[in-house]
């Protein structure tokens, strides 16, 4: 099994943190993981996106040209990964702020009103993580107390945000 | 962890005291991990330098001082060093000089590439030297050799080169540390650090008698030839009953890897031969495999710089055929395996049944 997702999205959405919080998750299980974060001539304010690979052996290559999950936190994302996921795989959009155009009929489309249910939370934010719970449950690459465990290691000096972010992976895991 | 990070963490626990940067992309990480972490240590000194050219000569006169050494760059920025590192081969010093490379010729893109494999193995500056070159596959081996850089440098007296590129730089991986940093900090015995109680020596890279120079490029070179005999590594991956054999390094072999894999499942009989140290370069079993295997196909991010040594070692008796990808772009498993089918079958080669 080899799993390839691209998370993307406007800097500062936490598009990143998304990929590493989902790696640091495939490691503790066991897995093999590799994380590549873009590296173009991106601008301040511009798109980020990054790329993890997990699989149950060794990983060719931390690129994936045709993944098998895309997470588009944004309208530009959307428009420029919906093309290259594989037949059969999965679109996760955040359909706060995005309008879920997509143009092609052999990918699931999954719409999370990431920003939407973060604003509620009052933590706006958190609007990756409650994507990320979302995926989570969707998906099935990794355990949600994985992912939880793997934050309380990530705010270890930030105690205080621990809760909010998992109530936002929560949120978002209980909506499918 | 991030390969860049990897570097930096391997070289502070292999007791790397002196680390001297100057920022280019893609090795950025590492000149930054060394400023928050190495600069926390006692005893350890992180100097952002004015330029790649002060910096290179900053580890000229660390090196001098017997302690261990390193400084990074990318491509163009380990073109400006060169001057330096035929200085310290001249004075037959150690030092540790990272290439994240990218994309040449020029500035070039900050893209992964192999196009430094000429400038890594064959010297890179003036004058007849050479230096040791690893190239790692993984954010592990990244880790592994720098360790082992460190160890190399110090015992051969040399500089050697760690040749890693953007995306190994960039990407993250588990990985294990298999050292602590030492309790105390290497010196080398030959420092030189005041000549109180002792007669004053001068190491020096200039000599006005050309006997004198031929003594040294001879003694240079009979610890070249040691080292080729000591310390060429690499790893072979299914070629014992393999009739093509792909040779990549760094991190074209692990994409390579893949599309073998694929290759096997379909019943062609492919292996892959990986050399570590590009230089000193494996020609012996490279030259051995000739005799088991039917055609060589070597594979590197760049328009064919490996290749002739692969083909110094195959020396003719078997046919070569190149796949490169040059610039930045990274090559998917499934193109290279598109490129080893097609191969496969022009060739003739025989299928498992």
């Amino acid at each position: 099994m080899l799993i390839k997702t691209i998370f993307a999205g406007f800097g500062g959405q936490g598009v990143l943190s998304m990929g590493l919080n989902l790696s640091q998750a495939a490691m503790s299980e066991g897995k093999h993981v590799t994380y590549l974060p873009s590296y173009g001539a991106e601008v301040r304010g511009g798109t980020a996106n990054c790329t993890v690979a997990i699989s149950d052996e060794e990983i060719a290559s931390p690129v994936a040209s045709s993944p098998d999950f895309v997470v588009a936190m944004n309208q530009p994302s959307l428009v420029r990964f919906q093309n290259q996921i594989q037949s059969g795989g999965l679109l996760f959009i955040n359909s706060s702020i995005t309008e879920p155009v997509v143009s092609r009929g052999d990918i699931e489309v999954i719409e999370v009103p990431a920003s939407d249910i973060a604003e509620e939370l009052k933590s706006p934010k958190s609007a990756n993580m409650v994507m990320m719970g979302a995926f989570s449950k969707k998906t099935n690459l990794v355990l949600l107390s994985t992912l939880i465990e793997v934050l309380k290691n990530t705010f270890k000096t930030k105690k205080m945000l621990i809760d909010i972010n998992k109530k936002a992976l929560m949120a978002g895991y209980d909506l499918f | 962890m991030y390969g860049n990070a990897a570097i930096g963490e391997a070289a502070i626990r292999a007791g790397c005291q002196c680390y001297f940067g100057y920022p280019i992309t893609p090795q950025n990480e590492l000149t930054e991990y060394m400023a928050t972490n190495l600069s926390r240590r006692k005893g350890c000194s992180f100097v952002q330098a004015e330029s790649e050219v002060s910096a290179i000569n900053m580890v000229y006169g660390a090196s001098l001082a017997g302690v261990r050494t390193m400084t990074s760059s990318s491509s163009p920025g380990i073109s400006l060093k060169q001057e330096g590192i035929s200085y310290l081969a001249a004075c037959e010093l150690p030092a540790v000089i990272v290439n994240i490379s990218r994309g040449g010729p020029g500035l070039g893109s900050i893209s992964a590439a192999q196009s430094d494999y000429f400038q890594s193995t064959r010297g890179g500056g003036h004058g007849d030297y050479r230096t040791i070159v690893l190239a790692p596959s993984s954010v592990q081996e990244l880790a592994d050799l720098t360790h082992r850089a460190f160890d190399l440098a110090d015992k051969y007296r040399i500089p050697v080169i760690i040749l890693g590129d953007g995306m190994l730089g960039q990407m993250m991986e588990p990985l294990e540390f298999k050292y602590d940093a030492p309790s105390e900090l290497p010196v080398r015995s030959d420092a030189l650090r005041g000549a109180k109680g002792r007669p004053s020596r001068i190491v020096k890279t200039f000599t006005s008698r050309p006997t004198e120079l031929e003594e040294l490029n001879w003694s240079l070179f009979r610890r070249y030839r040691l080292i080729e005999k000591e310390e060429t590594t690499y790893e072979i991956y299914l070629v014992e009953d393999a009739e093509l054999v792909v040779v990549a390094f760094g991190a074209s072999a692990r994409i390579a890897k893949g599309a073998i894999r694929n290759a096997r499942a379909n019943g062609l009989k492919v292996g892959m031969f990986r050399p570590i140290t590009l230089w000193p370069f494996p020609y012996e079993k490279i030259s051995e495999l000739t005799q088991t295997t039917k055609h060589f196909l070597v594979f590197e991010m760049n328009m064919g710089q490996m290749i002739e040594d692969v083909k110094l070692a195959v020396e003719g008796k078997r046919e070569i055929s190149f796949y490169g990808r040059p610039g930045g772009v990274i090559p998917t498993p499934s193109e290279v395996l598109r490129v080893i089918t097609r191969l496969y079958y022009q060739k003739g080669l025989k299928i498992e049944k």
